[in-house]
């Protein structure tokens, strides 16, 4: 699998990372060279095989669907680069 | 003259602060002058004394009262991945800086109810993605160990948890918290001749710990002994309502566990842990491990993990993925930094290119691809299904045996820039503890000898699940036979 520039860029905003013009070609290299190392996996017949998700053998457990916990709106908002009027503050989405 | 209180095991120390020999303060101050002795190694990110002296400070009223905890007054190193209420937590990253949460992770509250006093945070690989604890945002963290043969350059401690075993073979604490994802615990131990332990996953709640890859995190304790290390884990073990992977299950007492008897064990020695190209030094520790273990009474058992050589693929899948999701809250709402920009999308955008580091990007973008439109079945499924191949040979091999020695590394810590020339070569330093991860099993490494150049080498333990205490037992007979007693010459040094 080769990566190229214009997988990269889709791939960078999917993940709301930018990446400059200047880059890309460096991200595409390295990013291509690890899913060529990768492609050794299909060496392997899976063919029948449960995907794994986790290894906990366990139903997740169930709780009563109550509040347990709140009031915390300071604490909430201690790291926020930018808060008022108790919510978190982002730049303006609607004209 | 009294000996080096920087030099003493946990264990020592507690039942000499129980005779009264010295203060839990006394402990402290002889800790954090360590630490401000040994800040060229660039362990702590950021260093608490004011809070050690207070905590230690308590420490002494509960020992004149005679209630002591379980780590009454014992000096620990926190991973900067553990949220700490009221200090700083960065998780290595710059797009962290400056967060101080108002809450404490579960395990860290554990060791603070045991009486443990708390030196400071210890730096790691941003996000915990590393071996080498060189991708930190806060500068490279320098081994205390250099090699004998005159080459002087400074070495890793190996990573992710690279901060917390500099600060301990530099005797800049007592034991030190860990987090293993694909061996973040067990190879900076062996590159720095300490112990660590990987829990089974679910033996340690993840609740409060900055998250990578959560199908595959562990917390885990590091210490100077085997004891030390099974004292420090029956603290911070324990099931955890607010992590719903933590396991109901009661915990053993880890410590009773050393009785140094391996009578009836089976221990399997897999056979595709045999590479190519592994150092001869490496292969002869690992035949001096199996001789102590056999000494000792243990039958070895030769075993195969067919599936041994895709898992490093198989996790460089499934972490990735995870930790594009784990990843996504950091965009400058809520926490961090922020990049304005000229809209929203503009400024999650900035902030999180110049937040993030590059190994973090590249694992980010790499998540994000595997589970796109079109890849996810080819790469993510794929990789899951190899998974469980993974874990099923781990089970078949337990038909045969109680638990699995190997080595814990390919190679002995390298120099500092090494291995960075391309990332594939950074992650094959984990291809022996990676397959542990991804089947969620106990995995311990123990110091066991020391490189023709003079630098410590582990072996690790891989046991069943929920059985550290076996991991620990076989562990302990393997430090008593080794009988590893080198210093790093930071320490050295300090002693000349």
């Amino acid at each position: 699998m080769t990566i190229d520039n214009a997988t990269v860029t889709k791939i960078a905003n999917l993940a709301r990372i930018r990446v400059e013009e200047g880059e890309k070609a460096k991200y595409a290299a390295q990013i291509g060279g690890i899913m060529q190392w990768i492609e050794q996996l299909n060496a392997v017949n899976t063919d029948g095989v449960e995907p794994l998700a986790s290894v906990m053998d366990i139903t997740l457990p169930l709780r009563r669907d109550v509040v347990t916990d709140g009031d915390k709106q300071p604490e909430i908002l201690a790291n926020a680069p930018e808060a008022t009027s108790g919510f978190f503050a982002v730049p303006k989405i609607v004209e | 003259m009294m000996t080096d209180l920087t030099d003493l095991t946990i264990t020592e120390a507690l039942s000499a602060l129980k005779a009264k020999k010295f203060s839990a303060t006394e402990l402290a101050k002889a800790h954090i002058a360590q630490v401000e002795a040994g800040r060229h190694l660039n362990a702590y990110i950021t260093e608490t004394p004011e809070v050690a002296l207070k905590q230690a400070a308590e420490s002494d009223k509960r020992i004149a009262a005679g209630q002591m905890g379980k780590l009454e007054g014992i000096p620990l190193a926190i991973k900067d991945l553990y949220c700490t209420k009221g200090i700083q937590t960065t998780a290595s990253s710059a797009i962290l800086k400056g967060f101080v949460p108002t809450y404490e992770s579960t395990v860290s509250q554990k060791l603070l109810d045991a009486g443990s006093v708390t030196l400071g945070k210890v730096s790691c690989d941003e996000f915990a993605m590393g071996s080498s604890n060189t991708t930190s945002a806060y500068g490279n963290v320098i081994s205390p160990w250099k090699r004998n043969n005159g080459d002087n350059r400074d070495l890793v401690p190996g990573g992710s948890s690279g901060g917390s075993v500099a600060a301990l073979a530099a005797r800049m604490c007592m034991g030190a918290t860990g987090t293993d994802t694909g061996g973040s615990i067990r190879q900076p131990a062996a590159f720095t001749g300490t112990v660590g332990i990987k829990p089974t996953y679910g033996r340690c709640s993840r609740w409060g710990i900055v998250a990578f890859a959560s199908s595959l995190d562990q917390a885990g304790p590091f210490a100077r002994t085997v004891e030390d290390c099974a004292l420090m884990l029956e603290v911070m073990s324990g099931h955890d309502p607010k992590d719903s992977t933590s396991a109901p299950l009661p915990v053993p007492d880890f410590t009773k566990a050393l009785t140094g008897d391996m009578k009836g064990l089976k221990v399997g020695i897999p056979k595709e842990y045999r590479l190519d190209g592994t150092p001869a030094e490496i292969l002869k520790s690992w035949d001096d491990g199996i001789e102590w273990l056999k000494d000792a009474g243990a039958e070895i058992v030769d075993v195969s993990l067919p599936h041994t050589q895709y898992a490093l693929p198989a996790y460089y899948i499934i972490a990735p993925a995870e930790c594009s999701s784990n990843l996504a809250r950091y965009d400058g709402v809520r926490y961090g930094p922020r990049v304005e920009g000229a809209n929203l999308r503009d400024m999650y955008e900035l902030t999180r290119a110049k937040g993030f580091g590059a190994e973090v990007k590249r694992r980010i973008m790499i998540g994000t691809y595997v589970l796109s439109a079109g890849y996810y079945d080819a790469y993510y499924i794929k990789a899951q299904k190899i998974r469980r191949l993974i874990t099923n040979d781990f089970l078949e091999a337990y038909k045969k045996c109680d638990v699995l020695l190997t080595p814990a590394t390919p190679s002995a810590a390298f120099a500092i820039g090494e291995n960075e020339d391309d990332p594939v070569k950074m992650y094959l330093n984990d291809v022996f503890t990676v397959t542990v991860n991804l089947a969620g099993l106990p995995g311990m490494s123990v110091p066991c000898g020391l490189s023709a150049d003079g630098l410590p080498l582990g072996l690790q333990i891989i046991g069943k699940p929920w059985d550290e205490a076996t991991v620990l037992r076989t562990g302990h007979v393997i430090e008593r036979a080794a009988n590893f007693v080198a210093k790093p010459q930071a320490i050295l040094k300090k002693a000349a």
